[in-house]
């Protein structure tokens, strides 16, 4: 008797984690590709907000540097990262580079960092941060365009002493109330110029070759396609024997 | 318990029972996402889009599942729907995914789900169980915005922003600031504004009951003596 009744609950049970398994795989595989695509244009929407559609003409998204493990710690990295790569008829323009500072109020501020080829920066954006509502966050291009006072700016303009908040001798703002938050961002912004003098002739480098590579590619595709066209006209010539 | 009326339903979701000032379930999420009009709205959406589904699935099989594992069955539906919610959030309103982020798998923790199926769908049919998921869901969506309109007109001067998050680019100018550009009143967009916003609102509520109370005691003629009045405060009917 027991044992029955243990027999069918768990039958029951069994079905009904079935059914939902598969009421969510198929959610999962009509959701996939959407989401994909969102998750695609979320990450682009913040990369163009940097480097503009006029500037550039190449797929930002996919045209990638790895970030060689040496300089992790340098931009604050801990698990490495990719530069994206802005390029117009096919000379690179600039590079948008990730960075993490810990100093903030409270937890990571992480953001990104464009940098055009002659050193000056073309724009930076926090991705990601837990600094005060109405205090810290000013960071945030939603909150505050403080962010783009670093346009235009370089390692010379201001020089070493000048990345520094106005109350420390910089030449940046701090908010009222809140100035541990923008010395760090400032910081970090300083040191991921510093990284990219290091770095930048490897990275012309290595996008010149890869710019061949991305180009090899796109004529394998083409030889694909146009295989693909042969191999489609016998066929259309044995139907038109039937 | 099976012959609750429609009207009945709806008056407890809405006010007499509502599960976010009466019976105080899913506080987490209501504190914790409610410091603009967008977040609170499209949390309180998915939480009503599982709270109909989860009602109606758990009436339906209400005769066929034993007590025994009758919780953990509870348990799957409703984690199911949350999961379907949550992939159906991403796929459509992503930045708002982004936003309210683990709040939304965490729905399948709101005490208020697990409670009407258990209290009410699994010992109702299939249509009241359904209007009653509906109705505590907007009752939940109810407080929620009020807490998100109040907090966000307080505590950062705006009301209705980012609800293109939402509703697609035309509802980018729907943003009203009534107070100017520099207004901020950080306690409020503060943890603590949530609980002490919240607290008002139970207190309003209170204050309309008892005073709809009175004026119902002063038509009715004087009470018969020796009578006693219980005092009720919330029930999971």
């Amino acid at each position: 008797m027991i044992l029955q009744s243990i027999r069918f609950n768990a039958i029951v049970l069994a079905v009904f984690a079935l059914v939902t398994a598969i009421i969510l795989a198929s959610t999962d595989t009509l959701t996939r590709d959407r989401i994909a695509d969102s998750e695609r244009k979320a990450a682009q929407r913040k990369l163009l907000e940097i480097i503009p559609i006029e500037r550039h003409d190449n797929d930002l998204l996919m045209d990638v540097q790895p970030i060689p493990e040496r300089f992790w710690a340098k931009l604050g990295l801990k698990k490495g990262g990719d530069i994206h790569i802005a390029r117009s008829d096919g000379q690179p323009v600039a590079a948008i580079i990730p960075a993490l500072t810990p100093d903030g109020y409270s937890g990571n501020i992480a953001m990104i960092i464009g940098i055009n080829f002659d050193g000056t920066i073309a724009g930076v954006r926090v991705t990601e941060h837990r600094e005060t509502p109405g205090l810290g966050d000013k960071v945030d291009l939603k909150k505050s365009d403080w962010i783009l006072d670093f346009n235009g700016k370089s390692l010379v303009n201001p020089d070493k002493s000048g990345w520094d908040v106005k109350k420390n001798g910089g030449a940046y703002d701090q908010f009222t109330g809140a100035t541990i938050t923008p010395r760090a961002v400032i910081h970090q912004i300083a040191k991921t110029l510093e990284y990219f003098t290091e770095d930048s002739e490897r990275l012309l480098i290595e996008a010149a070759k890869s710019k061949s590579d991305l180009e090899l590619i796109g004529s394998l595709e083409q030889m694909n396609s146009l295989e693909r066209i042969d191999s489609l006209e016998p066929m259309r010539i044995e139907t038109n024997n039937e | 318990m099976s012959d609750v009326t429609a009207s009945d339903v709806v008056k407890n979701g809405l006010w007499t029972n509502n599960p976010a000032l009466v019976q105080l379930l899913g506080l987490c999420p209501l504190l914790a996402v409610t410091g603009s009009v967008v977040n609170a709205l499209g949390l309180g959406i998915a939480t009503l889009a599982v709270l109909v589904g989860s009602n109606t699935i758990v009436s339906l099989i209400r005769n066929h599942v034993s007590d025994a594992v009758r919780l953990p069955a509870f348990v799957i539906i409703i984690a199911a729907f949350v999961t379907c919610a949550e992939l159906l959030m991403k796929a459509f309103t992503y930045d708002l995914y982004q936003i309210l982020g683990i709040f939304i798998p965490l729905i399948v923790t709101n005490c208020a789900i697990l409670g009407r199926a258990e209290a009410f769908a699994s010992k109702n049919k299939v249509g009241i169980a359904a209007l009653d998921g509906l109705m505590m869901g907007l009752g939940f969506l109810a407080v929620l915005v009020a807490l998100g309109a109040i907090r966000e007109l307080l505590g950062s001067g705006t009301l209705f922003a980012d609800m293109h998050l939402l509703f697609g680019p035309m509802a980018s100018t729907w943003m009203l600031q009534p107070f100017g550009d520099n207004y901020s009143f950080l306690i409020v967009v503060l943890p603590p504004g949530a609980f002490l916003v919240t607290g008002f609102l139970i207190a309003i509520k209170n204050a309309i009951d008892t005073a709809n109370k009175r004026r119902a005691d002063a038509q009715r003629d004087a009470p018969v003596k020796g009578a006693k009045r219980i005092r009720t405060t919330g029930h999971i009917s």
